[in-house]
C-alpha cells in the first residue's frame, strides 16, 4: 500500500509538471492552431536561466530565499521574452502559410534553441542546486512525499486557479477565447489579434519556466536536452486531454503522470518513456478529440 | 525621416537581443565541484549586438520584399529559367554528352580521389537515398514523417541481426559472410516497408501535425526497443563486426570495400531516381499529390486514401531500409544512437532545403547538407544550429526549396466563337 501511495504521489508530481508545460501547448494551439515545437526548449531555457542567475546571486552572498525569488522571477521573465521572440521570428511570418510550413519552422526553431544552449553553455549534465525550502513536518514521511514534491503540487494548483480566473473573468481572457473561436470575427469586433497571440505566448512560456525551475530543483540536474522529451510528453498530455482545452490539458497530464509512474513501478522502468507514446497512439486511434476535447468537423 | 526610424528599429532589436542572450551567451557558471565561479564573456555580447543590428535590416528588407510579392516574381522568373535550362538539357545532343561526362566522372571518382573523399561521397549518397525516400512521404504525399530514421534503423538492424544469427550457419556452409549483404539488401527493403505499413495503419485518420508527433513517438519507441532489448540487439553499444559486402571473392580491405560500396550505392541511387521518376507520373504518384493538396476533394474524386497513405509510407520506407543496410556495411557497426530524432530532422532538412517534391532538389539538398560541414571544418561545430536556422528561413522565404519542382501546366485554349 505504501508503495502504491509512493507511486501515486510521484505520478501526481510528474503530472503537475507536465501540466505546467502542457498549458502552453494547449493555449497556443487553441489560438493559432500550431504545435509550438520550441515550447520544450523554452522550458529548458527557463531552467538554465534560473541555474545561472541563482548560482551567481548565491555567490554574491544573498540568502537562499531571496536567490529563489530572484532567479525564478528572472527565469519567468526571460522565458516569456524568448517565447515572444520565437513567435515573432518563426511563426508570425507564416501565419497565412500552410500548416506544414509553420510546423517545420517550429522544428527548426526547436533545434536551433537546443544547440544554441549547448554551444554557449555545455553539453554535460550540470547539478542544479535547489533553493526550495524543506518543511519540518514532512521529515518522517520523506519516503512517501518530500517537500519539493509538495511545493510542486501547491504551485501547480495555484497557477491553474489563476489561469482559470484569467481566462474566465478578465478582458484579455475573453479576447483569447474569442480569437480561438474565430480569428477574423474577433478582428472585426476590435480585438488586437497580435497582442492576444503575444500574450498567449507570454503566459505559456512563463508557466513553462516555472515548471522548468521546479522540475530541475526536484531532479537536481539540468542539461540542454531535457526540454525535448519533456516537451513531447507534455504535448502527449495536451492531446490526451483534448488539445485546445485547458482543463483537458491538466487532466491529461495527471493521467500521463500516473501511467508512467505505475508503469515504471509495476511493469518495467526501462520503458518509462514508451508508456507516454503508447498512450498517445492509443488515444489518437480511439478518441482523436481527446478526453475533454470537442469533435472538430472538417470543411472542404 | 525614414532611414532614421529604420535605424532606431535596428538599434532596438540589437538591444533586445543583447538582453535576451545575456544570461546564456555571456554568463557561464560551473556548478560542478565546490568553486562556483561565474565567467563573463563580454565579447559575445558585442558580437550579438552588432550582428542583430545589421541582420535586422536584412530581415525587414527580406520580409518586405516577400510581402510585396517581389520575391515571388523573381522566383517565377527563376522557375522559367529552370524550365528553360531543363528544356535545354533535355535536348538529345546536349543530354547524351552531359550524361556521358557525368558517368565518366562518377566512375573515376574513387580512383582519382582519396579514400576519405570517397567515404564522404558514400555518406552523401546515402542521404540522397534517404532524402528521395522521405520525399515520397513528405513531398508527394504531404505527410510529415518525423520518424523516418526509424526505418533507416530497421534497415541497418536487419543486416546486423542477420549477421549475428546467421553468421555461424554461413561459415558452416563454407560461404563468405559478405554474401549476407546481398540477401539483407532486398530483405531490409521488405522489412522496412512492413514497418512503414505498421506505422501507417494507426495513423490513417490523423491530420498533419498529429501525424508528425505520432511518427516521432514511433521512432522513439523503436529506438528504445533497440536500446533495451539487449539480449537481441546488444543494447546501446550496438552490434560490431558487420561484414563488408561480398564481391566475387574480392579481398575486402578498407580500400576495396569503400570502392565496392561506392559503386553499389551509385547503382542503387540511379535505380532510385529512375523508379521515383516513374512513380511521380504514375497513377499512384498522382493520387499522392492529389492527397497532399486536399484529402476530402481527393476522396470525392474516387481515390482510395487508405491505399494512397499506406503505399506512400511503405514506398518511402523501402529506400530507408536499403540505405540502412549500406550504412551498416560501410561503418561495420550498428548502434541505436545513430538514429535519433535529429537524424530524422536532418533528412527532413535535406528535403526542405532542396525542394519538396523535386528529385533534383533532393540531390542538391543532400550534397549541400552533407558535404558543406565536411569541407568547411569551421562550420561543422555549428552544423545543427545552422540546420535549424535553414529550416526556419526556408519556410519563410523559399517554401519551395532551392530547386523548385516544375509542375506541369495545361492551358485550355479558348475557342474563337
Amino acid at each position: 500500500m505504501e508503495y502504491f501511495l509512493q507511486l501515486f504521489l510521484s505520478g501526481t508530481t510528474k503530472g503537475s509538471i507536465y501540466a505546467l508545460i502542457a498549458l502552453g501547448y494547449t493555449m497556443v494551439y487553441g489560438i493559432v492552431q500550431l504545435i509550438n515545437f520550441a515550447h520544450g526548449e523554452i522550458y529548458m531555457i527557463g531552467g538554465f536561466i534560473a541555474l545561472i542567475l541563482g548560482a551567481t546571486l548565491s555567490q554574491a552572498g544573498l540568502s537562499p530565499g531571496l536567490v529563489l525569488v530572484l532567479s525564478t522571477g528572472a527565469a519567468i521573465v526571460y522565458s516569456a521574452a524568448y517565447g515572444i521572440t520565437v513567435e515573432k521570428i518563426a511563426y508570425k511570418p507564416l501565419r497565412k502559410a500552410p500548416r506544414l510550413s509553420a510546423l517545420i519552422s517550429a522544428i527548426g526553431m526547436s533545434m536551433f534553441l537546443q544547440y544554441y544552449v549547448l554551444l554557449s553553455q555545455t553539453e554535460k549534465f550540470l547539478p542544479f542546486p535547489s533553493y526550495l525550502p524543506s518543511f519540518a513536518f514532512l521529515k518522517d514521511h520523506t519516503h512517501i512525499i518530500n517537500s519539493t514534491q509538495l511545493i510542486i503540487l501547491m504551485v501547480t494548483t495555484v497557477v491553474m486557479i489563476l489561469l482559470t480566473l484569467l481566462i474566465k473573468f478578465t478582458k484579455m481572457g475573453k479576447a483569447m477565447r474569442a480569437t480561438s473561436q474565430d480569428k477574423e470575427m474577433a478582428m472585426l469586433v476590435g480585438i488586437n489579434i497580435n497582442s492576444v497571440i503575444s500574450m498567449t505566448f507570454v503566459i505559456g512560456s512563463a508557466t513553462a519556466a516555472l515548471g522548468g525551475v521546479l522540475i530541475c530543483s526536484f531532479m537536481g540536474q539540468i542539461n540542454y536536452y531535457i526540454g525535448f522529451i519533456a516537451g513531447i510528453k507534455a504535448f502527449v498530455a495536451a492531446v490526451l486531454g483534448g488539445i485546445g482545452s485547458i482543463p483537458g490539458a491538466v487532466l491529461g497530464s495527471f493521467v500521463l503522470g500516473w501511467t508512467e509512474s505505475f508503469g515504471a513501478g509495476y511493469i518495467s522502468s526501462d520503458y518509462e518513456d514508451a508508456f507516454a507514446f503508447i498512450i498517445l497512439i492509443l488515444i489518437l486511434i480511439f478518441r482523436p478529440a481527446g478526453l475533454l476535447g470537442r469533435k472538430e468537423s472538417k470543411k472542404v | 525621416m525614414n532611414w532614421l526610424s529604420e535605424l532606431k528599429k535596428s538599434a532596438l532589436t540589437a538591444l533586445w537581443f543583447m538582453f535576451l542572450t545575456f544570461p546564456i551567451m555571456v554568463m557561464k557558471v560551473s556548478t560542478i565541484g565546490s568553486d562556483n565561479t561565474t565567467v563573463y564573456r563580454w565579447k559575445n555580447m558585442v558580437i550579438v549586438g552588432i550582428g542583430a543590428f545589421f541582420l535586422s535590416f536584412v530581415w525587414r528588407w527580406m520580409l518586405e520584399r516577400r510581402d510585396r510579392g517581389q520575391s515571388a516574381k523573381s522566383a517565377e522568373s527563376q522557375l522559367k529559367l529552370t524550365a528553360q535550362l531543363s528544356g535545354f538539357i533535355n535536348q538529345k545532343h546536349v543530354k547524351r554528352p552531359l550524361l556521358a561526362a557525368l558517368l565518366v566522372f562518377v566512375i573515376l571518382f574513387p580512383f582519382i580521389t582519396s579514400l576519405y573523399q570517397t567515404n564522404i561521397m558514400i555518406t552523401a549518397l546515402i542521404y540522397v537515398m534517404l532524402g528521395l525516400g522521405l520525399n515520397i512521404v513528405v513531398g508527394y504525399g504531404g505527410l510529415l514523417n518525423l520518424g523516418y530514421a526509424a526505418f533507416y534503423m530497421v534497415g541497418a538492424y536487419t543486416y546486423a541481426l542477420m549477421f549475428k544469427y546467421m553468421n555461424s550457419f554461413f561459415i558452416e556452409m563454407g560461404w563468405q559472410s559478405g554474401v549476407m549483404f546481398w540477401i539483407a539488401l532486398p530483405l531490409a527493403g521488405v522489412v522496412a516497408a512492413a514497418f512503414g505499413i505498421l506505422l501507417a495503419l494507426p495513423v490513417l485518420r490523423l491530420r498533419g501535425d498529429y501525424l508528425a508527433i505520432v511518427t516521432l513517438a514511433f521512432a522513439e519507441i523503436m529506438k528504445m526497443l533497440a536500446t533495451n532489448l539487449d539480449k537481441i540487439t546488444l543494447g546501446p553499444s550496438g552490434i560490431p563486426g558487420i561484414p563488408r559486402p561480398w564481391f566475387f571473392g574480392l579481398r575486402m580491405n578498407p580500400m576495396n570495400a569503400t570502392k565496392v560500396i561506392y559503386f553499389i550505392i551509385i547503382i542503387i541511387v540511379v535505380l532510385t531516381i529512375i523508379i521515383v521518376k516513374r512513380l511521380e507520373n504514375s497513377r499512384i504518384g498522382r493520387a499522392w499529390e492529389a492527397m497532399r493538396e486536399d484529402e476530402i476533394a481527393c476522396q470525392s474524386m474516387g481515390i482510395d486514401i487508405t491505399k494512397a497513405k499506406l503505399t506512400a509510407f511503405s514506398m518511402g520506407a523501402v529506400w530507408a531500409g536499403f540505405a540502412g543496410v549500406i550504412m551498416a556495411a560501410k561503418t561495420t557497426v550498428v548502434n541505436p544512437n545513430s538514429f535519433t530524432v535529429w537524424e530524422s530532422v536532418i533528412i527532413l532538412c535535406v528535403v526542405v532545403l532542396g525542394g519538396m517534391g523535386s528529385i533534383a532538389g533532393v540531390i542538391v539538398g543532400a550534397l549541400i547538407i552533407i558535404l558543406m560541414p565536411e569541407y568547411l571544418r569551421a562550420f561543422s561545430e555549428y552544423r545543427m544550429l545552422i540546420f535549424g536556422i535553414v529550416l526556419v528561413l526556408m519556410m519563410i522565404f523559399r517554401p519551395g526549396g532551392l530547386v523548385r519542382k516544375i509542375r506541369k501546366v495545361h492551358k485550355l485554349e479558348e475557342e474563337d466563337a
